[in-house]
């Protein structure tokens, strides 16, 4: 393979992007692709409502509720309230992992529950049919808690879910029932859907149970979902180091460990986009501070679990946080040494996610490969330039369709773990405390960042910088691939991981090397590999907004 | 037995507008295109690229909160527009989904203002519309309505000529491109629609491009109204749903309805009838598959006789199925599907004549928590469906012989063959290897001469 030292010109890249859009359409998709410059970090328009008729990558509100968020619970049963698609579509299609203590431990995971709404209850109101459903779940299972998840039709025909959920819950007694109006129609992305769900399990789920557990160190893993059995390679680290997960949103998680959660010390929070309302709402009302962290990459790890032993401030802890990264970095090291001659300077693009495409550069870095461009799916501005832009964020139409939760600090519960001084003493050492910088801060001068990409512009891109691989998900994979460039799926990571710790950064690595050095790719010819003089169907590319 | 269940557990059929947007990828230079929320559209992308492996463009309306409120007209003209400016479309394959259908969008009034203010006159891609609301019915009936849609849209009346029209209904494209080297060999033209053949199973691409390559032409379609009969894969599909009858009212083309060809009754009935319209014998090509395939019925009845299963699926397939597997001497203790056509049962009997003496259980409208009550009661000695049976199968330790759609933890599934000689040889060849490998698992030598 040849080395590409060579960039292409950014601003000529944009132009090129954009010149074949109507002025109208080229304006807007301007404020969408930007040349990154770490220093002065430059505005990305993002959270923004998608053209109709463009093919968009992202998902609706209630795939980012049902799907993202409560998907990987395991003793909640998840109800979906409406027509049989929705259900069946997220019916464990995330790869979130989960592992029950004992065999007889409650596990919905593998089950999919639906109302299945017919064309009567559209007609004629389909609480009654969800109330009896409701109740044939608590029949079946006695669970803990039971969610309802409404789609399209349901805000729309008028059915309360909410009303039906508190009149069932006052019904049993003994399980909590509650509804999430995450419609996909609501908000412009499934980030609507992930705010939702995170206004519900506070208000639902959250400080019902004070007990106060064993553990020196302990701790809220805040956005992780389990993908690939993540959870469980972080959870092993921390095991090692002594800290202890109070509770995990939401992967491998339960209704115990979610309602005992502002108990923990700290909430360490690692997709910032899907949870952060979750750890700022947990700050007002517990005083329980929050911590971006990442377990993406070795090194990354390695950074984070030292800036968790620092927020404890435990002299034992540090040190034990240093004999566990000294015990594990060796494995790591050998691995890298092994490959890095053969990924060493090759080139990756990530556009996925709210959160993904910021961790999975830390990653490519070991690697030795360079991020040319990234962009997210469904993130807003603060993941793009981090929180410090929140003030200034417009609020439009659309953002304020979702609630707001209005949080006060509880009158008993209330307590904060650190003083303000300490805070500032822990941010003073670098320590991400109710902060986030983002990912452009990150990234290359010059490299480019593409907020809610869409199809053609990434196969320009592909044209124009040929990289070596492409992140994005299963949407994606194929077309890209028919280029002849390998596409890593980090949505579902095609069927691997874990991918987070020492341990995931290995899968990781030896992944990526398969996927880049691969003899297939020989095989296949990429259009810009074709001789000069055969004529290419040339790129075009037109919309009008709205 | 547990009396009846009014929520839907692990659902045994998928949503309407998903069967559409797979028919609509079976028409050349087409895109699909969901009137609703955009989250319709990356869903049926993801389900439907996870089995066949094969980029699948689905554009949407992108509903916001006030389109939920005021209609999706706008959002519908402003899609269509771009689309077309973009993809350059021949045709785009419109269908609603619960949202739009629930405000009670015109679909078709809108399509006929966006003519009027946006076109003037110039040329622009064919609409078909299918009307695909998802508290309707499942996948299935979404496949046949966009299928007739774009035949209802498309056929004109000309002079009969030398062409029969296919309707296959949802098959592999591995079957697909068996039923189109059939029709070659007895050297009848044939307008086969969908032919997804090539759109979700092709190669890589020397050249970019916006839709992927293959596909009925409408050009092809237009001429269905002159073929000289319609061929139409189906036993449970309503008149009111069907392309070929529309055809026959319509044009008076003969239709000729016939079970999917699986087995050899059925197969044997299929190439009958195309050696009827074509005036020509069986290739002798096919008498040798045939023969191949008798010779391993013979072969293998010794492993398979009287063994138990559970099929599921579309109503179409599984009645092929069960006559199949009557054929070969099995026994299918439950014959299961999602759909509910209210002619399962009936049109069993017509090729199965003695379901209820074999003790053959039929249930329509049923979920993956139903077969299981009855697997646990029938104790099969295997499942036959789609993927989504393995939870079932993992936890009652019954092996699953995966056909059909969708399949999503197996390689391969676009290229499983299903339908005639050579499709039904394979599922033998399978279902056989699937017995010798339970047996040598559960042998205690682990002998390897069975």
């Amino acid at each position: 393979m040849e080395s590409k030292t060579q960039f292409p010109d950014p601003s000529q890249v944009r132009e090129e992007l954009i010149e074949k859009y109507p002025a109208k359409v080229a304006k807007k998709r301007n404020k969408s692709i930007i040349i990154n410059d770490p220093e002065t970090v430059p505005e990305v328009q993002a959270n923004v409502r998608t053209v109709p008729g463009i093919i968009t990558q992202r998902g609706c509100s209630y795939a980012g509720c049902k799907g993202v968020v409560l998907g990987p619970t395991r003793d909640v049963v998840n109800i979906t309230h409406g027509p049989i698609g929705c259900g069946f579509y997220s019916w464990l299609t995330r790869r979130n992992q989960t592992k029950p203590e004992t065999p007889e431990d409650a596990n919905f995971i593998t089950y999919c529950f639906s109302t299945d709404m017919q064309e009567e209850n559209i007609v004629f109101g389909g609480e009654k049919k969800l109330k009896v459903a409701i109740q044939e779940a608590y029949d079946l299972f006695h669970p803990k808690a039971i969610a309802i998840f409404s789609t399209c039709p349901v805000g729309l025909i008028g059915d309360d879910v909410h009303a039906a959920s508190r009149e069932m819950k006052e019904k049993f007694g003994d399980c909590n029932v509650f509804g999430f109006s995450c419609e996909g129609y609501r908000g412009v992305s499934q980030s609507a859907g992930h705010h939702i769900a995170n206004n519900g399990i506070f208000k639902h789920m959250v400080g019902r149970n004070n007990e106060k557990k064993e553990g020196k160190f302990k701790l809220n893993l805040l956005g992780e979902y389990n993908i690939g059995g993540d959870a469980f390679e972080i959870e092993r680290i921390f095991n090692k180091c002594g800290i202890t997960i109070n509770s995990s949103f939401s992967g491998n998680s339960t209704v115990g460990q979610l309602e005992n959660a502002h108990m923990a010390d700290l909430n360490a929070i690692m997709c910032h986009r899907s949870i952060n309302y979750m750890g700022e709402m947990m700050e007002a009302k517990y005083g329980i501070p929050w911590m971006k962290i990442n377990f993406i990459g070795a090194e990354s790890s390695a950074k984070s679990l030292r800036r968790i032993a620092e927020y404890f401030g435990d002299a034992e802890l540090k040190a034990k946080v240093e004999e566990v990264i000294k015990e594990e970095m060796p494995k790591v090291k050998a691995v890298i040494d092994e490959i890095l001659p053969r990924t060493s300077g090759k080139t990756a693009m990530l556009f996925v996610g709210g959160s993904r495409a910021h961790h999975y550069q830390d990653l490519f870095s070991e690697l030795g490969m360079k991020t040319v461009a990234a962009g997210y799916e469904f993130a807003h501005r603060d993941d793009y330039e981090g929180r410090e832009v929140l003030p200034g964020i417009k609020v439009d139409a659309d953002s304020k369709n979702i609630e707001e939760l209005k949080v006060e600090a509880d009158p008993e519960l209330y307590k904060p773990r650190k003083s303000e001084a300490e805070l500032e003493e822990l941010k003073a050492k670098g320590l991400e405390i109710n902060s986030y910088e983002g990912m452009m801060k990150q990234m290359m001068k010059k490299s480019l960042v593409v907020d809610d990409i869409s199809h053609y512009e990434s196969e320009k891109l592909i044209e124009i910088y040929k990289p070596d691989i492409f992140c994005a998900g299963i949407k994606e994979k194929y077309v890209v691939q028919k280029m002849g460039v390998p596409l890593k799926q980090l949505h579902s990571y095609d069927y691997g991981g874990p991918y987070t710790g020492f341990e995931g950064a290995i899968n990781f690595y030896r992944d990526i090397d398969r996927m880049v050095n691969n003899p297939v790719w020989k095989l296949i010819k990429a259009p810009w590999q074709k001789t000069a003089d055969s004529e290419k169907e040339s790129l075009s590319a037109s919309y009008v907004t709205q | 037995m547990k009396h009846a269940k009014t929520a839907t557990q692990n659902a045994c059929k998928l949503c309407n507008p998903l069967g559409a947007c797979l028919a609509f990828r079976g028409i050349e230079n087409c895109v699909p295109f969901l009137h609703g929320s955009q989250g319709c559209a990356t869903y049926i992308r993801r389900y439907l690229i996870s089995h066949y492996k094969e980029p699948i463009d689905i554009a949407s309306s992108n509903f916001n909160e006030d389109t939920a409120v005021f209609g999706g007209s706008r959002n519908l003209k402003l899609g269509l527009q771009n689309v077309t400016q973009q993809y350059r479309p021949e045709v785009i394959g419109l269908a609603t989904t619960c949202l739009s259908e629930t405000i009670g969008d015109d679909v078709k009034g809108i399509l006929r203002e966006y003519k009027k203010e946006f076109m003037n006159g110039s040329p622009m891609p064919v609409m078909i519309h299918a009307s695909t609301p998802s508290y309707q019915g499942s996948h299935i009936d979404g496949f046949h309505g966009a299928v007739r849609a774009a035949v209802e849209t498309l056929a004109e009346q000309g002079t009969p000529q030398q062409l029969v029209n296919l309707f296959p209904n949802m098959v592999s494209p591995a079957d697909l491109r068996h039923l189109r080297e059939i029709f070659d060999d007895f050297s009848l033209p044939c307008m086969m629609l969908p032919d997804y053949s090539k759109t979700l199973d092709g190669g890589p691409w020397a050249e970019y491009h916006r839709i992927p390559p293959g596909g009925t032409p409408a050009s092809a379609i237009s001429l269905s109204g002159s073929a000289i009969g319609s061929i139409e894969f189906t036993s449970t599909l309503a008149d009111a749903k069907s392309p070929a009858v529309w055809l026959e009212e319509k044009f008076g083309v003969t239709r000729y309805q016939l079970p999917m060809p699986i087995g050899i009754r059925e197969t044997d009935r299929f190439f009958s009838l195309l050696e009827t319209i074509s005036q020509k014998p069986q290739p002798e090509k096919y008498d040798d598959e045939r023969r191949r395939l008798v010779d391993a019925y013979a072969d293998g009845h010794k492993y398979i006789f009287d063994k138990k299963v559970i099929v599921y699926g579309e109503e179409d397939l599984v009645i092929s199925m069960t006559a199949f597997l009557r054929e070969i001497g099995m026994v299918p203790v439950l014959v299961a599907s999602g759909g509910k056509s209210g002619q399962l049962k009936k049109k069993l009997l017509e090729l199965v004549p003695d379901l209820e003496e074999a003790g053959i259980k039929v249930r329509d409208g049923v979920d993956f928590v139903d077969i299981e009550d009855e697997a646990k009661l029938l104790t099969p000695d295997f499942l036959i469906g789609n993927s989504k049976g393995y939870t079932m199968s993992r936890k009652n330790s019954i092996p699953l012989l995966r056909i059909g759609f969708p399949i999503h933890d197996r390689f391969g599934g676009q290229r499983l063959h299903h339908l005639g000689y050579r499709g039904t040889l394979e599922l033998f060849d399978r279902i056989v290897n699937m017995v010798l490998q339970q047996r040598q698992d559960d042998s205690e030598i682990g002998y390897t001469y069975l």
